[in-house]
């Protein structure tokens, strides 16, 4: 940190100031004219948390995307239908069992499996042919989506989280100041805490495992230089398998947790795959942290657009995405 | 038969395939035998369908770059016919005449090109597929909100071509007529394309940039190119789908439909320009009569299998399937492939779409 | 290689050759639905509602056996398109009923203008224009459109919960526009207000409402919600989880059987909410009771209750079958007579009397409700009252009724 202050001190100002006007806004009661210009602060608030909340989400779904391509330059566009049927699975297995974490678990392990079985039945014949096993993503995208739409119709699935997990917190954020002089706090719903929690805990587990297992040494390796690894000696396939499995694990877990938040439907499967598209073109292809953040200036574009431009809202994001491709087109912590 | 023959001056019938032949005596005299419903929906709906997934066909057979947003561009040429011309919606529709609107739709559809063009090439091959996907998406969720300039959710309605010559261009025959002569006339120009220094030069890069870039061919101006003419062919088509349709609206120009053309594009064969024809044949007919003969409600899962089937084991499509059954049943005569190198036996094995 | 497209084309071909043969004593019906996609549900039942009435009729109209052919569409007016034109052209029916959605019925109504010889009824697209601006001489609709279906309840809120202000949020096309004007227009003829800023329009497929929900005004009496399927779910789930506490009034979409019927936690939240509909689950008379009994008995796999959908379609078919009666199943001038029929036809439905106005666009009742728990759990809708006789001008004359505009964000302006 002390070496980026002093190499770019005219950014780490801007960046601390910032930071400074952000932490005001927050904590401080809005005077008037504030609330005047840009609207309540409670509208703030919670627009911030929710993208916040959303780039957790966000991060979880886009980290197993970009981790597979990174190391086997693979786009897979099923990894939208991987997450939707967690969702499903693990809809099914918390209902079945009662417990919703074991749906949950049940979701991770079963989808990491899908993923092995895709990566050993499908992917290996193929590789090196990118382009080719792009549009077979693609073909396992559609079937997987009609038959899970075959299999649980167009009904919208609703979860339930245990019952802790539910309903409101107050935060210490004073949202205005009643008449008598009291505050009103502003209460944000715990279970979207709870998602920003795990991805905060599954991107330092993401980390840890990158940065500090022999296994994850592998993996940054081959991102590097796919050949010079194999030519190591190291066992590809298998390690292919394994970030294969994380990557789709992944998705699943996902599917479980934004289910919870968001509902299941068809549809989503869409959805998650564009955000995991837009969020890793712009932090970076094959880059954790470049998924994080992208993930969060994701989320927050996608939330202030919804609350303070509606109509055009939805196309601020493809915006961002424009503007990165033109100025950096392997995205913010991507490399070329 | 090569198709430099065709101007060179020396072209005689005896050059000309029997197969070819006969195709072309069918198409021209299909109105004669088919009844209109096959004649528009069928006939035409495929030739239309067919230059679109041409010009995806083009960018990915030739230029190694699979973009999805082909029917964003068809999209855009039909939405400003609509707009500059009359509709029946009330919004929009300046009323210019068709020889002004056309014109300015096919611009607007080069323009849009050129920009889809700029903003992807400059990375790997991969990125375009999400770059053009998020692109068709983004553009699909900007015509759906605006109501300005594309009336939104409802779109627009009561598209018509003129009636020149006495003739009113929408009927079943004329039409037909027309999207023919606009789908040969493309198959035409990609197949000569693809033998000019330009369309060599672009074959080489989908082989190997690096390689070009140091025998000093600037890449990016020929993908830009590239896609500049994708989006010619990919525009005049959107012009002919919205006088098809008679309407568009944000559905027309949905992902599903993007993907669509992928799937006609592949499972006909990226290899030849006759592929997208014939994926979007199979295509348009399962799509009208698989209701009559299997559940209608699986047939996206059919599309995605055939899908998944065609890049498993014949990248080629329909037309690769076609070559390796010919082949092994030697039906004597030495077929040359486009690149120019002759076909033997063991020759079309399963490979990479991007080997030739 | 050109041989095998020869041979393929050849074969095409061959299938159009083959001239439909018509027996004298059949008609044949066509019916749209959304087969695929998304809507298959709805569609589905759509298609039982057409089943049942011609169950009922014993598949036999005017003398003729009924042949009743299926096209289906993804809810998109291109597919309706195309699958309507293929049963009309290819199949040659001679009666169409469909499609489902709003904008396929705009599609359909302006093919229909190009197929004067034969007759087009509805399904349920719900869709103002498709009878008040344009309509098409052989479109008939016998269902009611999106701003009927309000009917009573912009009355309702005012005068009986006594609210004065209230939000708005819906998604962002034409059917929600349909349906917010439908209840805005006598709420703010009363004296309602509903500001434009505290109007949410969101994306269709929109699953996160929570900067919505921060961005409701405090200071409005109840929230109008018109939200449909898989969006209403979430957007109860996530007003409940944030806290949110205001009364609901509920669009006919949010409180259908496909949304109460969701699964998951128990929609305890809705009970109460007021809405207004053509159908009502829990309506006590014997014609209602007597729809319900022959639903469940046909399709012991359906819905609990038939849905809008199978209602809208049960209707329409069953407008076709009886206008079919009367002129002897004679469709031999191109339909024109079973037209003239169909236009002066008054029948009873389970829902009431059916009539049509100048435009081919019905009159019917229309149910105002209020969301119950049942005696099994599930939720229902108490019907509170019966609006009689709704028109698609509310009772005014076209030309006042079309000043107002085509429905949009802003309208009516309500302030």
């Amino acid at each position: 940190m002390r070496q980026f202050v002093e190499r770019h001190t005219f950014w780490a100002i801007v960046i601390f100031l910032a930071v400074a006007v952000l932490a005001w806004l927050i904590f401080a009661v809005w005077p008037d004219w504030l609330e005047a210009a840009i609207g309540r602060k409670k509208t703030f608030i919670n627009t911030l948390l929710n993208g916040v909340t959303l780039a957790g989400l966000y991060f979880l779904v886009a980290s197993g995307f970009t981790l597979v391509f990174g190391l086997m330059r693979n786009v897979n566009l099923a990894h939208g239908s991987l997450y939707l049927l967690g969702g499903y699975l693990g809809y099914e297995v918390a209902e079945a069992s009662g417990s919703w974490f074991f749906g949950l678990a049940v979701a991770f392990l079963a989808i990491a499996g899908a993923g092995v079985l895709m990566q050993v039945l499908i992917f290996r014949r193929m590789e090196g042919d990118d382009l080719r096993q792009t549009l077979v993503t693609i073909a396992i995208s559609i079937i997987a989506a009609d038959i899970m739409l075959a299999i649980w119709t167009g009904t919208t699935y609703q979860f339930a989280p245990p019952e802790w997990l539910f309903g409101a917190a107050t935060l210490p954020v004073v949202s205005v100041l009643k008449s008598s002089g009291d505050p009103v706090f502003i209460k944000y719903p715990v279970y979207r805490l709870a998602v920003l929690g795990t991805a905060v805990a599954v991107g330092i587990a993401l980390w840890l495992f990158l940065n500090r297992t022999r296994v994850g040494m592998m993996v940054r390796a081959g991102v590097n230089d796919r050949h010079m690894l194999s030519a190591t000696g190291i066992n590809v396939p298998l390690l292919f398998a394994t970030v294969f499995a994380i990557g789709a694990g992944l998705a699943g877990f996902a599917g479980v947790v934004g289910g919870t938040a968001l509902s299941i439907a068809p549809g989503e499967d869409v959805r998650y795959l564009l955000a995991s598209l837009i969020v890793v073109i712009v932090g970076g292809l094959g880059s954790v942290p470049g998924a994080a953040i992208g993930a969060l200036l994701i989320g927050l574009a996608e939330q202030f657009g919804l609350a303070y431009f509606p109509t055009y809202g939805v196309v601020l994001t493809f915006l961002i995405m424009v503007v990165v491709l033109a100025v950096r087109p392997q995205g913010i912590m991507g490399t070329r | 038969m090569d198709a430099r023959q065709l101007f060179s001056g020396n072209l005689s019938l005896a050059d000309v395939h029997p197969g070819v032949a006969l195709t072309v005596v069918f198409l021209l005299a299909y109105p004669g035998f088919a009844s209109d419903f096959f004649v528009f929906q069928i006939g035409a709906y495929s030739l239309i369908l067919g230059t679109i997934s041409l010009s995806l066909m083009m960018l990915a057979g030739y230029g190694g770059m699979v973009s999805l947003a082909q029917l964003t561009i068809a999209g855009i040429a039909g939405y400003l016919v609509a707009i500059l011309g009359d509709n029946s919606v009330g919004v929009m529709g300046l009323g210019w005449p068709w020889w002004l609107t056309v014109p300015a739709a096919l611009l607007a559809a080069v323009l849009f090109s050129t920009f889809i063009g700029a903003i992807s090439v400059r990375t790997d091959g991969i990125y375009m597929i999400m770059i053009t996907l998020a692109i068709a998406v983004a553009f699909f969720y900007f015509v759906r909100q605006n109501y300005v300039l594309f009336n939104g959710f409802t779109g627009f309605a009561g598209i018509e071509p003129p009636t020149l010559f006495g003739i009113y261009w929408r009927d079943p025959v004329p039409f037909y007529y027309l999207s023919l002569f606009v789908a040969a006339g493309f198959f035409w120009a990609v197949r000569y394309a693809a033998r000019s220094t330009y369309g060599l030069s672009l074959q080489a890069i989908r082989d190997n940039p690096r390689r070009m870039r140091a025998l000093g061919y600037d890449v990016t101006l020929h993908r830009i190119v590239a896609h500049i003419l994708a989006g010619v062919i990919a525009g005049t088509a959107g012009i002919l789908l919205v006088w098809f349709n008679g309407r568009i609206s944000p559905g027309s120009v949905g992902i599903d439909v993007a993907i669509d053309i992928l799937v006609i594009a592949v499972v006909g064969g990226l290899r030849h320009p006759i592929g997208p024809f014939l994926g979007a044949i199979v295509f348009v007919l399962l799509e009208n009569f698989a209701i009559d003969l299997i559940d209608r409600e699986r047939f996206n899962t059919v599309i995605g299998v055939a899908f998944l089937l065609v890049v498993l084991f014949s990248p080629d499509g329909l037309l690769g399937l076609f070559n390796r059954i010919r082949s092994q049943v030697q039906l004597g005569r030495r077929t040359r492939l486009e690149a120019g190198r002759p076909a033997t036996g063991g020759r079309n094995v399963v490979g990479s779409i991007e080997q030739n | 290689m050109f041989r095998f497209a020869k041979y393929t084309l050849a074969a095409a071909a061959a299938l159009t050759l083959a001239a439909p043969a018509m027996a004298q004593d059949t008609v044949k019906m066509g019916a749209l639905a959304t087969l695929e996609g998304a809507f298959t549900v709805l569609g589905e039942d759509g298609m039982r509602g057409v089943r049942l009435a011609l169950e009922e009729a014993g598949y036999m109209a005017g003398g003729k056996k009924i042949e009743l052919i299926t096209g289906s569409s993804d809810a998109s007016p291109d597919s309706a398109i195309r699958a309507t034109r293929k049963l009309v052209e290819q199949d040659g029916v001679q009666v169409l009923i469909g499609p489902l959605s709003g904008s396929e019925g705009l599609a359909v109504k302006d093919y229909a203008k190009t197929q004067p010889n034969v007759t087009f009824l509805n399904g349920t697209s719900a869709a103002q224009d498709t009878t008040l601006r344009n309509p098409a001489p052989n479109f008939f609709r016998f269902s009611t459109d999106g701003a009927q279906w309000m009917a009573g309840l912009g009355e309702y809120v005012y005068n009986e919960k006594g609210y004065r202000k209230v939000a708005v949020l819906a998604e962002d096309y034409s059917f929600p526009y349909t349906q917010v004007f439908g209840f805005l227009e006598p709420f703010c003829r009363l004296g309602g207000k509903a500001p434009i800023d505290a109007r949410f329009w969101v994306p269709i497929g929109n699953k996160d409402y929570s900067s919505v929900i921060a961005a409701l005004p405090d200071d409005v009496d109840a929230i109008y919600v018109a939200l449909g399927g898989a969006d209403a779910v979430n957007f109860l789930t996530q007003y409940e989880q944030a806290g949110g506490d205001l009364p609901l009034i509920g669009g006919s979409i949010p409180v259908d059987q496909t949304v109460l019927g969701s699964k998951g936690r128990t929609r305890d939240f809705v009970i109460g909410t007021p809405s207004a509909g053509p159908v009502s689950d829990t309506w006590d008379d014997p014609r209602w009771s007597a729809f319900v009994q022959a639903y469940k008995k046909q399709f012991p796999d359906g819905f609990p209750s038939p849905s809008l959908f199978a209602h809208g379609y049960y209707i329409n078919t069953k407008a076709a079958l009886l206008a079919l009666d009367k002129v002897g199943g004679d469709l031999s001038d191109g339909g024109a007579k079973l037209r003239a029929e169909l236009s002066k036809l008054e029948f009873e439905t389970p829902t009431g009397m059916v009539k049509l106005d100048e435009r081919r666009q019905a009159i019917a009742d229309i149910f105002l409700t209020e969301v119950i728990e049942g005696p099994d759990g599930n939720l229902l809708n108490k019907t509170i009252k019966v609006i009689p006789q709704v028109e698609q001008t509310f009772g005014l004359p076209y030309d006042k009724f079309l000043a107002y505009g085509q429905v949009g964000r802003e309208n009516p302006t309500c302030e």
